[in-house]
Formats: C-alpha cells, sequence, structure tokens
C-alpha cells in the first residue's frame, strides 16, 4: 500500500505521502478505540476511550487542513460534552473496576446497522470522487467561514440556534421543581 | 519554511539557513523553557518569596543565595518518593490524570509568539484553539479525582469540573470582544492591531487592549483566576474540608507533575492575557517606523520573549497577590458569581464592542 502511495507521490506532485501515513495511524487508533468504548467493562473507560476518538476526529480534521473544525470539534465534544459525560457518571454512578449488565439487551442490533452506515458511507464517498486525487490543502480563512455562515447559511444557522435554545428551555422546564 | 518567509519578507530576515530539523530542536528547547522557566520563576519568586513576605517572614533562606535553590532541592526531594497508589485505585487511569493536565499546558503554549517569528505554531485561529485545549485540563482532574477511590478526592474532582466549567464561559466571552476588535483570532495579528493601532489619533503607546476593553480584562483575569483554582476559588482544593481535593492521593512526582502544571499555567495563561489585552511581545511599531508585522526587526525575535516574560510575571504577580490576600468563597457564591455576574457582563460588552466596531 505504502509503494502505491510513493508510486502516487512520483506521479502527482501534489500526494503528501506523511500526510497518508499519519492518517493511517490516526484512523488504526480510532477504530481500536471506538470499538474498546463498546466493550470496556467500565463506564469511565468508555467515556475516555471516546475521548480518544473524537480526538483522533479532530487530529484528521487538521490534516484536511480543516483548522476551525478540528478546534471546533476539541472545544465542543472534549471540552464541553465528554467533560459534561464523566461530570454526569461521577455524580452517579462510578464505580472502580469491572460493572456487569452494561449492555442492554438490543445491543445485537447495532452490528447491523454500524454495517449499513458502513457501506452506505463507503459507497457515498467513493461514487463521488471515484480515481480523483485531492492533492494538498492550505488552511481556510476563519472569515471565509463566518461570511458563508452568516450570508447564504444564515436561515440553516438560526434555525439550529432555535432547536439548541429549544433544548436549553428544555432543560429548565425539566430541572424545575415547581 | 523560513525560505518561504524570507521570499515573503525581503531584507529584514537576517541571512540564516536554519535547516527543518534544527528549527524543531529550537521549537521543543523553547516549548520546555517557556513552560518550566515561568513555572519555576513563579514559585520562587511569588510563592516562596512574596507569601513570606506578605506574612512577616524570610521563606527559605538555607539552598543558595536567597534560598534560590530550594526549588531544585523541593524536585530533588519529590523525585525521591515511592511512586504510590491506593490499593482500590484504578491505577492506569490514576497514573495518567496528570499527565493529562501537564499535556494541556504543553498544547497551551505552542499557540504563544514570542516575536514575528519566534513561535511555536502560526495557527489562524490561535486564540481558539488556546481556549480549547484550556478545557482538556478538566478531564485529567475528573479521572484524577474519581480514580483515587477517595471521597475526598471524588468531591474535589466534582467540585474542579463545575467550577472550571462554569469560568470558561466568561472567559470566552470576554475574549471575543478582543477578537472583535482585532478583527482576527490569530494572536500575532491581534499584537500587529495593538501595536499600530491608535487612541484618538495619538500612536505613540499603541492601543494595547486593555484600555479599550477593559472590563474584558477584568473578566478574564478573574476567570483565569478561577480556572487556575487560585484563592480565593481554590474550593476544589479547600484542605480545611476536602484533604487537598482532587491530589489528596498523590505523592512523588505524580504529585510534584500537578504542582508544575498548576504553576505552568498560570504562566501560559499570564503569556496569554498579555499577548490579548498588553500588546504581547510588541513595541508600539511607530517608535521604529515600522509599517506592520513584516517590517519588524528581526532582533525583535530575541527581545519579544524578553518582553513577553516581564509582562507575564507582572500579570502573574497580580494573581499571586490576589491569591495571598483573599478567604475562599463558598461554593454557591462562586457559582452565582459566574453565571449570574460575569456572564451577564461578559454578554454585555461583547454586545457593546460589537456595536462600537460598527459605528466607528
Amino acid at each position: 500500500m505504502l509503494e502505491s502511495l510513493l508510486a502516487q507521490a512520483d506521479m502527482n506532485g501534489s500526494v503528501n505521502v506523511a500526510i497518508n501515513i499519519a492518517f493511517g495511524i490516526i484512523a488504526t487508533v480510532m477504530i481500536f478505540a471506538a470499538f474498546s468504548v463498546v466493550t470496556t467493562k467500565n463506564v469511565v473507560h468508555a467515556a475516555l476511550y471516546l475521548v480518544v476518538v473524537l480526538a483522533g476526529v479532530a487530529a484528521q480534521y487538521i490534516l484536511a487542513a480543516a483548522e476551525f473544525v478540528a478546534v471546533s470539534q476539541v472545544m465542543v465534544y472534549i471540552g464541553a460534552v465528554m467533560v459534561l459525560f464523566l461530570f454526569g457518571i461521577m455524580l452517579t454512578r462510578a464505580q472502580i473496576g469491572k460493572e456487569e449488565g452494561l449492555n442492554n439487551n438490543g445491543w445485537q442490533l447495532g452490528i447491523p446497522v454500524a454495517l449499513l452506515l458502513f457501506g452506505l458511507m463507503a459507497y457515498v464517498i467513493v461514487d463521488t470522487y471515484e480515481d480523483t486525487v485531492i492533492g494538498e490543502r492550505t488552511p481556510f480563512a476563519t472569515e471565509g467561514i463566518s461570511d458563508q455562515v452568516l450570508a447564504p447559511f444564515l436561515v440553516p444557522f438560526l434555525a439550529i440556534s432555535f432547536v439548541l435554545l429549544a433544548a436549553a428551555i428544555g432543560a429548565i422546564v425539566l430541572a424545575r421543581k415547581d | 519554511m523560513l525560505a518561504q518567509l524570507a521570499a515573503e519578507f525581503p531584507g529584514w530576515y537576517p541571512e540564516w539557513n536554519i535547516p527543518y530539523w534544527l528549527m524543531s530542536i529550537l521549537r521543543v528547547v523553547g516549548g520546555l523553557v517557556a513552560v518550566l522557566l515561568p513555572a519555576g520563576g513563579i514559585v520562587y519568586i511569588f510563592l516562596f518569596k512574596m507569601m513570606s513576605f506578605m506574612q512577616s517572614r524570610l521563606g527559605p533562606m538555607e539552598a543558595g543565595p536567597y534560598g534560590s535553590m530550594q526549588l531544585l532541592a523541593e524536585v530533588g526531594k519529590w523525585m525521591q518518593k515511592e511512586d504510590l497508589a491506593p490499593d482500590n485505585a484504578d491505577v492506569r487511569i490514576y497514573k495518567m490524570a496528570p499527565l493529562i493536565v501537564l499535556l494541556s499546558t504543553f498544547l497551551l503554549v505552542v499557540v504563544v509568539p514570542f516575536g514575528p517569528q519566534a513561535y511555536f505554531t502560526n495557527f489562524e485561529t490561535g486564540i481558539f484553539y488556546a481556549l480549547a485545549v484550556a478545557s482538556i485540563s478538566v478531564l485529567g482532574i475528573l479521572i484524577a479525582g474519581w480514580s483515587s477511590a477517595n471521597k475526598y478526592s471524588l468531591l474535589g474532582g466534582l467540585r474542579a469540573g463545575g467550577q472550571l466549567i462554569a469560568y470558561e464561559l466568561p472567559m470566552v466571552l470576554a475574549t471575543l470582544g478582543v477578537v472583535i476588535q482585532a478583527g482576527s483570532m490569530n494572536l500575532n495579528r491581534i499584537v500587529e492591531v495593538q501595536n499600530t493601532g491608535e487612541i484618538f489619533g495619538i500612536g505613540l503607546i499603541g492601543n494595547p487592549f486593555v484600555i479599550t476593553q477593559f472590563i474584558g480584562f477584568l473578566i478574564f483575569m478573574i476567570a483565569v483566576q478561577a480556572e487556575l483554582t487560585q484563592s480565593p476559588f481554590d474550593m476544589p482544593i479547600a484542605e480545611s474540608e476536602l484533604v487537598s481535593g482532587y491530589m489528596t492521593e498523590y505523592s512523588g512526582f505524580r504529585f510534584l507533575i500537578f504542582f508544575i502544571a498548576e504553576f505552568a499555567t498560570a504562566g501560559v495563561f499570564g503569556f496569554i492575557a498579555s499577548v490579548l489585552f498588553l500588546g504581547g511581545w510588541g513595541v508600539p511599531f511607530t517608535w521604529f517606523g515600522w509599517e506592520g508585522i513584516s517590517d519588524v526587526a528581526w532582533w525583535m525575535n530575541f527581545v519579544g520573549p524578553l518582553i513577553m516574560f516581564t509582562k507575564m510575571f507582572a500579570l502573574v504577580g497580580v494573581i499571586m497577590w490576589v491569591r495571598f490576600s483573599y478567604p475562599r468563597f463558598r461554593e454557591d457564591q462562586l457559582q452565582t458569581f459566574a453565571w449570574k455576574v460575569l456572564i451577564p457582563l461578559a454578554l454585555a460588552n461583547t454586545a457593546a464592542t460589537a456595536i462600537l466596531k460598527v459605528v466607528f
């Protein structure tokens, strides 16, 4: 595989071999961590493996020159979502050591869903790009992203913020005692 | 990359040909210096000496002149100790936790610019990145509290989690004002804007954002104080209630790592605050007739770090001064202060900055 990569790089100067190797290593770690999330016998360990997966996604974004998305990934998923996960787990059930009965009864259903999703996404990616070689990219300016979000995509952006507002109000309603 | 830089800005970069490997070594060494030197300096100057003088005592005097070698003695002492873990602890995670906290410090310093080229990486989204990786340390603290198998540790970890989540928001919102005014998230660009700026047409001192963003500066420094869990925000390690919070079970060099990370992070936040609000490594560019960052003389790469260290020690001095002067808040006061005072104030500051930016 490495040889074909090097041959590609020789033919087409824009292929960066180091980035492709790094992609492979990070992807392997992510797959291993993702399996560990569902197989480990401890909730906190599962959450920490999930952190590895999400950090891997951020690293892949960096390799794809999507700086802003990568940093958002770290901020939102690792800095906020995972911290709240761990916070919640520790407030409620936080045993040390192995724990039984973590799987729910329908866990087998996850396997066909995962396979189906994998097949669908692989098909879409292969179908879209076919043999196109995507060369090295320079990071996209952040101003460009804000110009996109606040002009042509303003309506979807506002719609999403309404969803978040609804979720925040819902949380307050659930938490109120009176 | 240097060749590319030299091509972009001809005439101001000396004719050095630094190969990539040497540049990488320089960056690694520079990163270690930028983390460990502030940590050691802060502990000696403020924790050993300033606190002692404020309490009418001398502090360490035996090791070296004026006790300046005390730090090495302490490090040697911690390194010798056995690497203990409690019987019931989740040992792997227990041992990993302090490293995650230190990792967050190193990831933070990577983004700080010390001169026109004296940076580790020139991230386009610099300040956003800094705020994002600063939150990784919470993970380390939470799992340190959990894996110790100790009620005091768990409570300390939960308190730290709640506190750091609450004070991250005012910090992000206070930074927003600076980003709006500078029109960029790149830290070097923020430095350039401050040093080329003018206040009512007078460019003598540039336009350090501490003047125009004074409310933002105050909110930022208060949030930093809380993020560093320094008094009056030190409930996570409140010694009279929780022994030592999430650090209770740690000893030896793992405690040392927590300790270094605490003061090194104070130093890095000092660097970031001086970049955001005090003009960073720069001097007002009009003093030397520089138009923009590409005209800055090459020697600023050497003077810049000195300026940064001076500003950082001044800011951390204020943090430590507050730490030694005020008693601890109550837990509910801490949360109320963040959610009901700082966050609304920071939102108002952001809105006001945005309106003024459009008007002027």
